[in-house]
């Protein structure tokens, strides 16, 4: 088998993070991966937040409806037991701690779990959407995000980008590395397929608690 | 409720009204009222909705055609004309968190002044806004929003104006048409009164003060 790229390294691990009948909510870009890796038989309520629980596979060409899509207007699946509501009833979800995981992208994660990940002042200005809701009142926040961007880290003492929210993420899944942030630290819990823990070291000027051995994600 | 047509409905409108638009991404958007506005190009509008769709559809038609002078909504990144257009400073947008917009519109239509939220404390969103200590915990104010109109889309519409929604077509529109003294609404299908059961009524009829009923 053909090994993984990063993004499907980073998806396939996170599912591994979902149990049985929780309500989830997936960003765009690598966190619409993670649905791809959910085990068989293994039932999760995904959430869209324009207004649906239950999306779905991608369908098939053809089988789209106009009026069942997803936060990006892209036709959508419902899949049976699935259903619809208000915007404000699924802010609602979101921010009453009703969603059990959220996944999102990022920009930059600093050493203290605090994300920024919806704008770059003055070249990308696209508004937040519902990430800074979703951060904030999500159960448990997971970002997904490569290591580096441009052979920059992504990981940064602070942030120098406005935060999406100053509730801490829980964990940060790259393709180098799993990191944990509880009560304002960060650990290495896991590295990368075939990653040393110096590489990750190098490449995270954040302060970073490691207990050897650091064992390598099973994906 | 009253019925009228497409022409008359978008005549109500003045330039330079505020104006509230069901839709997410275009999905539940009334287009015959937004097509109408275009050609009878009602300007200067302060529009109050989730995004700034694409160009060519939905609230990204005002943009293009210039009608737009401000915006409030929580997205406008997936219309690069919308983004061009504020960052040019041709058109003012305010963009406010998702959960927190649908909740100001909510706030308006339920008689509330505001509501406290945690989305934005410390953060960029915070400024200018105060900061409202409860349990220990800090929350923002944000207040109430309401509008002069609510342009509504729903599926069905009986011959008395009570409102049921497709799928996600539904998102804000019940909540806009709480929250603006003129509520005017397009459907798919007019039905006649009973067929939508009481049960599956999601907008009241007495909350409808226009329906369109034909082109």
């Amino acid at each position: 088998m053909k090994p993984l790229d990063a993004q499907n390294v980073i998806a396939k691990r996170i599912a591994g993070e979902l149990r049985e009948g929780m309500l989830v909510n997936l960003g765009i870009g690598i966190p619409t991966l993670v649905a791809n890796y959910v085990p068989s038989g293994m039932s999760i309520h995904f959430q869209s937040e324009n207004g649906l629980i239950g999306t779905g596979p991608v369908l098939d060409e053809g089988f789209s409806h106009p009026t069942l899509t997803d936060a990006g207007g892209k036709p959508v699946n419902a899949l049976p037991g699935a259903a619809t509501f208000d915007s404000a009833m699924s802010f609602g979800l979101i921010r009453g701690g009703h969603v059990d995981v959220t996944v999102l992208g990022g920009l930059q994660v600093d050493g203290k779990g605090r994300l920024a990940n919806w704008t770059i002042p003055g070249k990308l200005v696209p508004g937040m959407g519902g990430a800074m809701d979703l951060v904030t009142g999500a159960k448990r926040v997971i970002v997904a995000m490569q290591h580096t961007a441009k052979g920059k880290p992504k990981f940064i003492a602070t942030c120098t980008l406005p935060l999406t929210s100053t509730r801490p993420v829980d964990l940060v899944v790259t393709e180098m590395a799993v990191i944990a942030f509880q009560h304002g630290r960060a650990t290495l819990l896991e590295v990368g397929p075939g990653i040393a823990v110096a590489e990750v070291v190098a490449n995270t000027p954040i302060s970073l608690e490691i207990r050897e051995p650091v064992p390598e994600m099973r994906i | 409720m009253k019925p009228v047509s497409v022409k008359d409905a978008v005549d109500l409108i003045p330039h330079g009204a505020t104006v509230m638009v069901g839709g997410f991404m275009g999905v539940g958007t009334p287009e015959r009222l937004i097509d109408e506005i275009v050609r009878q190009g009602k300007r200067d509008l302060v529009v109050i909705t989730n995004d700034a769709c694409t160009p060519g559809r939905g609230i990204g038609k005002l943009i293009d055609a210039g009608l737009v002078a401000s915006a409030i909504a929580s997205h406008i990144g997936l219309n690069p004309r919308a983004q061009q257009e504020m960052l040019a400073g041709r058109m003012r947008v305010d963009l406010v968190p998702q959960g927190t917009l649908i909740e100001r519109i909510r706030a308006g239509g339920f008689g509330l002044g505001g509501v406290l939220t945690l989305s934005g404390v410390g953060n960029t969103v915070e400024e200018g806004k105060r900061v409202i200590e409860v349990g220990g915990a800090k929350y923002l104010l944000e207040t109430a929003l309401r509008s002069q109109f609510a342009l509504v889309h729903a599926f069905l519409a009986d011959q008395q104006g009570n409102l049921a929604y497709a799928l996600t077509a539904r998102n804000y529109n019940p909540v806009i048409a709480m929250a603006a003294d003129t509520v005017i609404a397009t459907a798919e299908h007019i039905v006649p009164v009973g067929v939508i059961a009481p049960d599956h009524v999601v907008t009241p009829a007495p909350l409808i003060d226009y329906l369109v009923v034909n082109p």
